[in-house]
């Protein structure tokens, strides 16, 4: 994979001499994360992501098969067994908290991973795959924390369903009978609980397995680094192991750290209260809302409460929220500068603020009553969201003078004078 | 299948068009498989749909005779709510007082209710946006801007006929099926 100056794997020991013949298991993980895969030797923190959400996903899958042991996929018990796990089951409050705030610090790292590469231009070619199926990993996450949410069959479990699976009711024609036939029912049931239950574990295996994908796309061209110049020789790169196994070690324990305060001292502080209360098809909660990492996307769909032309306003905001998401798929296509880096794009870069602080303006909104003054606030960043994507993105490219790039990863680092320590230091900030 | 095409087996048809009996063969086995495949699966996509007991309807009997004008009761139809509601004086007067064509669902309070009968709404307690259950029906709930139900989910406001005047819902409260049995009794499905 990646460079031809990579580290031959050179085994020594008869034993793994014997494997390597037999199944080279050990030559592939040195290939790819070991000492035979060399990477930018200038990857900053924002680089540490992709491993994170990884050691996100391994916590969630650790934690989820220990809940399951516990747990009962039955609308009759479900509520009651979740509540057994957090009272009587050893250890198994820390499993559950664990597991649902495991599930946030996971879309947290993820959107980072995602920022990160919208700033640097990591979708740009040839990585394009990477990002595609970055984006294929990002809807199975989606889909995956949406069901688990519903397994603990609280009332926000119960009206969460009920409200994303309506988003299928509000395609014409044959909107009901895919509604219906996704809950099993006329409203969410226990059929809809099994269902839900046995998807959320097979998606997680699904999201390993498209992860591999992502990363075998990624090193077939090597990561890119923060100054989007491309690698030019053996001087520009490091070898993965030690050099980023230890930088990403250093993440994963800050990572963790912050994941241990969050289960430990504010286990709740992400949750809503009503889904301590058992699911009533009665009683809708005063007010409905999707857990954190869904905001943007539901201030989206709510954006929309007047109707355009023949289109009903219910089917315009179903759309909306998909297409703000499917839209990304286009974004190599839409981003059409060579320069891939933020750090050279001085438009590019003051406009990923803006999208990033009208990212953040959604979420509120999406987390807010669904009244004024958030309905029209979120009609506005709405309207921005897509016009960053597909004016404002498209426009830059064509008119922004990018700054100068540095001729290379080293002389970026080192200075183009290459002469030692002082300039290292200054250019390596 | 373009492996096949240098075995010794491969006759070219009498007419010379390049066509030979193995390609026949090649598509009409793997049309075959392909048709089976897709009969295999349809039971698999099917039995996720609603199972002989969900789908066992049944109907509801609701008792009007403890329900004061201004007064809406909630209860179970097909394990969704239902909303029964006695209009006060007023509530009529104001849902008769605007032209029904101007609106989102163009209905008049009479196409909803029962001739003689006008004063008993009865609709489905589903919001049409999402599916959430609108306030209003319980006593001192918000019953929204126009004085009928009020989802709090997306902010879906109802009039005193239940129908939708303001917010992203595009249809009035379902009215289900439903006939009188009685002065104060109906039944429901």
């Amino acid at each position: 994979m990646s460079f031809p100056w990579a580290n031959e794997y050179t085994p020594k020991a008869p034993l793994m001499k014997w494997i390597d013949e037999r199944l080279p298991l050990p030559r592939l993980v040195y290939n790819a994360v070991g000492g035979g895969y060399p990477v930018p030797r200038n990857l900053n923190f924002f680089w540490n992501f992709g491993v994170l959400s990884g050691l996100a996903l391994v916590i969630q899958l650790v934690t989820g098969i220990i809940m399951a042991m516990h747990y009962g996929a039955n609308d009759l018990v479900a509520f009651g067994t979740v509540e057994h796990v957090m009272r009587d089951v050893n250890s198994g409050w820390l499993m559950r908290y664990a597991h649902a705030n495991g599930a946030s610090f996971f879309f947290i790292v993820v959107y980072l991973h995602i920022f990160r590469g919208l700033y640097f231009g990591s979708y740009k070619a040839p990585r394009e795959m990477v990002w595609l199926l970055g984006l294929v990993i990002f809807l199975l996450m989606m889909a995956t924390a949406f069901m688990g949410y519903v397994l603990p069959w609280g009332q926000m479990s119960y009206w969460g369903a009920k409200v994303i699976t309506g988003l299928f009711g509000a395609i014409p024609i044959v909107g009901e009978p895919i509604q219906t036939w996704l809950l099993g029912g006329f409203a969410p049931g226990n059929a809809s609980l099994n269902r839900f239950f046995s998807l959320h574990y097979l998606l997680p295996f699904v999201i390993a397995g498209v992860i591999i994908l992502h990363i075998w796309a990624l090193h077939i061209p090597g990561s890119t680094n923060p100054t989007g110049v491309e690698v030019k020789g053996p001087q520009d790169t490091l070898p993965f192991h030690p050099y980023y196994t230890a930088k990403d070690g250093f993440g994963a324990g800050i990572f963790l750290i912050l994941f241990a305060i969050a289960v430990y001292f504010a286990p709740n502080a992400l949750g809503h209260p009503d889904n301590y209360i058992e699911a009533n098809p009665l009683s809708t909660p005063a007010h409905i809302v999707p857990e954190w990492y869904f905001w943007p996307f539901y201030a989206i769909l709510r954006a929309f409460t007047f109707d355009f032309f023949f289109i009903p306003a219910k089917l315009l905001g179903v759309l909306a929220m998909f297409a703000s998401i499917l839209l990304l798929f286009f974004l190599p296509w839409l981003d059409t500068s060579p320069v891939r880096s933020g750090r050279y794009r001085p438009m590019f870069r003051k406009f990923w603020w803006i999208l990033l602080a009208d990212i953040a303006v959604l979420g509120y909104c999406g987390g807010a009553a669904a009244e004024e003054p958030w309905v029209m606030i979120s009609q506005v960043a709405s309207a921005y969201y897509f016009a960053h994507f597909l004016i404002i993105l498209p426009l830059i490219s064509a008119f922004e003078r990018p700054d100068p790039l540095p001729g290379s990863i080293t002389e970026a680092v080192l200075g183009k004078d290459d002469h030692g320590a002082e300039t290292a230091a200054v250019a390596a900030e | 299948m373009a492996t096949l095409e240098n075995t010794a087996s491969g006759e070219v048809s009498a007419e010379g068009d390049g066509v030979r009996r193995r390609d026949f063969i090649n598509i009409a086995a793997v049309s075959f498989a392909g048709v089976g495949g897709v009969v295999a699966v349809l039971p698999l996509i099917n039995q996720m749909n609603p199972s002989a007991d969900v789908l066992a309807l049944s109907t509801t009997e609701v008792d009007l005779s403890g329900i004061q004008p201004g007064q809406a009761i909630k209860t179970t139809f097909r394990s969704q709510p239902l909303f029964v509601r006695q209009l006060t004086e007023t509530e009529i007067a104001e849902a008769d007082a605007i032209d029904a064509s101007g609106l989102r669902d163009p209905q008049t309070l009479g196409e909803r209710t029962v001739d003689g009968k006008t004063q008993w709404l009865i609709t489905m307690g589903v919001c049409t946006h999402l599916g959430c259950v609108p306030l209003g029906a319980g006593e001192g709930e918000n019953k929204g801007e126009y004085g009928g139900y009020f989802c709090p989910c997306h902010g879906s406001h109802y009039d005193t006929a239940g129908r939708i005047r303001k917010g992203p819902a595009p249809t009035n409260l379902e009215v289900p099926t439903y006939s009188f049995t009685s002065d104060t009794a109906i039944l429901v499905g």
